[in-house]
């Protein structure tokens, strides 16, 4: 194997990365070791601090927080691709005082952070009179205002990759605007997208967890209820890590999606450096 | 006005603290990235299971869980005390070490394999190509991207205020025992946050007009 780095290694060469891995894989082994030994030194891994996990009733409350999150995550995904085209199509209007606006909406909620927009919501709006806002509506709200703009900068950044053509030869052939836009660009733009667009809602699916500050009743509110229990020896660290388990696998199958549709779209990486630039950017 | 103006001290230490949190979290993911990344890029089996197994378990782990865990979880372990703030830094640049580590693996991809031919081929040993052929074009590459994870850096810096560091998040917070309404607290943060982002995103225009390569 060859690349811009290095050439493909030679006998001498080879030894040598056999001993540099087996350093590597020592020096990973010896972290994760001490985490380990710092876990059983200080008894994390007692009978009496994980017995909560095998109550039904305890088991049911993870369920459910589960869902919590996994509702919260739904709703604001499918609110965020829909501001997100909906934005996406302001900008791009030729209309002055249609595609002003939109670009200040987008930049502004791009540049908040979203745990400050969901303590507007959270704390901010209650005491306006408007005390219906749950937590579970500031944080979809706020996912949805910061994602939604994100989208359609990816939106428009797949649009403008087509090339002009494209739109060109609709217009000759006679389409309107709203054609165009809805059977030539979009289709285009959202499959070369597609790897984006999932990445950016494992980023919404992450940002979920932000509701445990604002005292939304997902999995970290719930690991935290569980690990402040004194009687159950405050298992703070065993619910941690079953909070984790849930939540990085629920990311990765998601993030497994992106790859899968990358790989099935077969567009290369270099096509999409702005879109990607913009979700690194979010996350 | 007067909110900000009778306030402006808690306003100050917030944002400074913001500022110092931002620093040196982005001086520790910039210093764990480029190990990753040059992991994640090197001729050694082991080191890119390594790199990449640190990328992709921590780039799909909520910030706030690793910040939980940093909070919460370590005082368990009987490990030196550290303050909440430091812990904040350790959460914030583990996690943002995984996109700067993705951003160099992005960039040094976009130089031609040519290039590196081509040095070699005209006898360049391989630190000459490295310092003369092949960094001064990734580097290129690099930094527009590189700026867009510290201004996410710069917005994650926030949820730290859930984890009782008194940074710009957590204004609303000490405020509100001073009595001062939320939204307008909230507002002007806000408004800080997009003048900082503002300027962030300035110096990334001008970088990347500065530095285009045009193939």
């Amino acid at each position: 194997m060859s690349n811009v780095l290095f050439d493909a290694p030679g006998p001498r060469a080879r030894v040598r990365h056999r001993y540099i891995g087996a350093v590597t894989l020592l020096v990973v082994l010896a972290i994760f070791g001490f985490i380990l030994y710092r876990f059983i030194a200080t008894d994390q891994f007692t009978a009496q601090k994980w017995n909560i996990f095998t109550v039904p009733y305890a088991q049911g409350k993870i369920v459910e927080a589960t869902l919590a999150t996994l509702k919260a995550f739904g709703l604001a995904a499918v609110l965020s691709l829909t501001l997100g085209l909906l934005l996406m199509v302001g900008r791009v209007s030729k209309h002055k005082w249609i595609s002003a606006p939109t670009y200040i909406f987008v930049e502004l909620f791009r540049a908040v952070p979203l745990l400050i927009l969901i303590m507007i919501m959270y704390y901010g709006l209650p005491p306006l009179g408007y005390t219906f806002v749950t937590p579970f509506i500031a944080v979809v709200t706020g996912l949805t205002l910061y994602n939604g703009s994100v989208l359609s900068e990816v939106f428009r950044a797949g649009i403008e990759s087509l090339p002009k053509g494209q739109a060109e030869a609709a217009y000759a052939i006679g389409m309107t605007k709203t054609q165009v836009m809805r059977m030539i660009l979009l289709p285009q733009a959202l499959r070369a997208m597609a790897p984006v667009i999932v990445s950016q809602l494992v980023v919404v699916l992450k940002d979920t967890a932000l509701g445990f500050i604002v005292t939304f009743q997902e999995l970290l509110y719930l690991a935290k209820s569980y690990g402040t229990q004194v009687q159950l020896g405050s298992p703070i660290i065993p619910s941690t890590i079953v909070v984790a388990a849930i939540y990085i696998s629920l990311c990765l199958l998601l993030a497994g999606l992106a790859k899968f549709i990358e790989v099935r779209t077969k567009r290369g990486p270099a096509k999409n450096i702005r879109a990607q630039q913009l979700v690194n950017e979010a996350a | 006005m007067d909110t900000l103006l009778n306030n402006l001290d808690v306003f100050v230490d917030g944002f400074t603290l913001t500022l110092q949190v931002f620093l040196w979290s982005a001086l520790f993911a910039l210093f764990l990235g480029t190990i990753v990344g040059a992991m994640r890029v090197s001729p050694v089996g082991p080191m890119r299971w390594v790199g990449t197994g640190y990328v992709n378990l921590v780039r799909n782990t909520p910030l706030t869980l690793l910040m939980f865990f940093f909070a919460f979880g370590y005082p368990k372990l009987d490990l030196p005390n550290v303050s909440y703030t430091t812990l904040a830094i350790f959460a914030l640049g583990l996690y943002t070490a995984t996109y700067v580590a993705e951003t160099l693996r992005a960039g040094i991809n976009t130089v031609p394999l040519g290039q590196a031919e081509a040095a070699r081929a005209i006898g360049l040993t391989f630190g000459q190509s490295m310092s003369h052929i092949l960094m001064p074009q990734a580097f290129r590459a690099v930094i527009p991207p590189m700026m867009s994870v510290f201004i996410a850096l710069l917005k994650n810096t926030t949820v730290a205020a859930g984890f009782s560091v008194a940074e710009a998040g957590y204004i609303r917070a000490s405020l509100s025992e001073r009595g001062e309404p939320a939204i307008v607290v909230l507002l002007w943060v806000a408004l800080f946050f997009i003048l900082l982002v503002a300027v962030l995103s300035f110096v990334q225009r001008m970088l990347e007009n500065r530095l285009k390569v045009l193939r």
